[in-house]
């Protein structure tokens, strides 16, 4: 196992080309775009568009059938790069091992990679738990958590990674309004205190379009558009207004009859 | 089938690389070990007297018949050794503790927890593989050990009890004296710790290689099984040439 990187700079993301298919189902079809250093970059798009899957390339868990992914220029599945970047991601299910209490969860990379003392990763955990708002639940199991809490645990256990890119997979799903504003507030201020680079895959469109330094419109694995909230907002397309503006229809609600 | 023997080869090799990180992993070990124990122990003994018990049922009455009740410590004392108890303890090992391992690695897999700790930098290879195959390879030999005098001493009892058999103690020990060498039981010992390698490794193999959901997890953990108690009785076949040619 690794020890922590010597220096914390800020990372560049690039994805060239991208394919990939699951058997006969083409699922990202050359996706290629930019992240600069430090930079927000939100990915946003229908259900089943590839949002999730192209996530998992960029941090090394699928391989892709085509093209590459550069961190930092470097290819991402390239021995030691993880070694040298601190990268981390919080999981759409949060993803927390159901063998550990809450903070062992937390402070499990701290742990397994010996980068602090037991009563130090204790306080980290403490910190960082109070920081997404769960103060006390070091010692319960994630299944005694709900969902919303579950995921508030795993960004918890993100940020103690003190990550360099950070990935985010649906950050805000089940969350409340307010914490999804305490978790928008927490990825504003890694970014002010850190400069990490980040990537996120949300359907929150407020998330989004406040975040977001830039935002990446993928529809059928195919990226539409890349541009700012603003470019976002005006933009012609009618597939891109249809998500960005979608709104109950008020008119004619369901389970009235 | 070749693919995954090429996969469990490869799985068993980074395992192995990765055995100078054991004394980090003490505590997951030590779990691990009193999960096999306390799991096994009391079925470990419940096996072995029956085993050895049924065995001289069987010969007993025969032998006795013929006038060769003499050698019946001897063979039963030598059957544990060398035959029932690695064999039986590892397909009840395989049963109870490879299956677990192939449940909770597989539920790892399938519900991201294994991307989890790849996101975190964490070998799964050394967090999870490691840990359970050490136990394994630790406990298994160890409930021999306590299988074989526990198999001894039902035979005794069956022997000394059955009106049929009638041998006592002191004639079934005597026999079981002479015949048994300290070998013998090495010879169980060293088969034990091939099969604890092979149900631990094709186990988390099985684990580690789930997708799907639920029903994925449950077909891994047959699979685990069956493949585990095949890869038993094939390698006992060869272990046991192997150990007839070699010198005492």
């Amino acid at each position: 196992m690794s020890a922590a990187p010597s220096q914390l700079e800020n990372v560049s993301v690039e994805v060239r080309g991208l394919h990939k298919s699951f058997g006969s189902l083409h699922v990202l079809k050359g996706l290629s775009f930019n992240v600069k250093p430090g930079e927000i970059f939100v990915i946003m798009g229908p259900s089943g568009s590839g949002k999730s899957v192209l996530l998992r390339h960029i941090i090394g868990l699928e391989k892709p059938d085509e093209g590459e992914i550069l961190i930092q220029g470097e290819p991402v599945n390239e021995s030691g790069l993880r070694d040298k970047y601190r990268i981390a991601m919080v999981f759409q299910s949060a993803a927390l091992l159901t063998s550990l209490t809450v903070g062992e969860n937390v402070g499990l990379y701290l742990a397994e990679h010996r980068l602090k003392s037991p009563s130090e990763i204790a306080a980290i955990v403490s910190q960082k738990l109070e920081a997404v708002g769960l103060k006390g639940v070091e010692n319960r199991a994630p299944a005694e958590l709900s969902g919303g809490m579950q995921k508030r645990v795993a960004i918890a256990r993100a940020l103690v990674m003190e990550p360099q890119l950070f990935l985010f997979d649906e950050p805000t799903a089940e969350l409340d309004p307010p914490m999804a504003v305490t978790i928008d507030e927490e990825i504003l201020e890694l970014k002010n205190r850190t400069h990490a680079t980040s990537i996120i895959v949300t359907h929150d469109r407020p998330m989004a379009l406040s975040l977001a330094d830039r935002v990446a419109m993928i529809i059928e694995g195919q990226i539409l558009f890349i541009g700012t909230p603003d470019e976002v907002r005006r933009h012609p397309d009618s597939r891109i207004q249809k998500f960005i503006n979608a709104k109950p229809p008020v008119s004619k609600p369901r389970n009235m009859s | 089938m070749f693919q995954n023997i090429g996969e469990i080869l490869v799985l068993f090799w980074r395992t192995f690389l990765a055995l100078p990180l054991c004394w980090r992993q003490r505590q997951k070990i030590s779990n691990q070990l009193f999960e096999i124990g306390n799991v096994s122990l009391l079925m470990v003994c419940i096996l072995s007297l029956f085993i050895a018990g049924v065995t001289a049922l069987q010969t007993g009455p025969v032998l006795v018949e013929h006038g060769l009740g003499s050698v019946l410590g001897g063979m039963i004392g030598l059957s544990m050794c060398k035959e029932f108890a690695p064999v039986m303890m590892a397909i009840l090992i395989a049963g109870r503790i490879g299956s677990a391992m192939a449940a909770e690695i597989g539920a790892m897999r399938v519900y991201q927890e294994i991307d989890a700790l790849r996101t975190m930098n964490i070998d799964p290879v050394t967090y999870l593989v490691l840990p359970r195959m050490v136990a394994i390879a630790l406990a298994l030999p160890a409930l021999v050990m306590f299988s074989i005098p526990v198999g001894w001493f039902g035979g005794a009892l069956v022997s000394a009890f059955n009106q049929r058999i009638a041998i006592n103690f002191d004639s079934f020990f005597h026999s079981l004296r002479d015949e048994v060498d300290p070998a013998d039981i090495f010879n169980g010992l060293f088969k034990s710790f091939i099969f604890a390698l092979a149900i631990g490794i094709v186990s988390c193999h099985q684990g580690l290689n789930t997708r799907g959901g639920p029903r994925a997890i449950g077909r891994s953990v047959t699979k685990a099984v069956v493949n585990s108690i095949v890869m038993i009785l094939i390698l006992d076949y060869f272990l046991t040439r192997f150990l007839l040619v070699i010198p005492k």
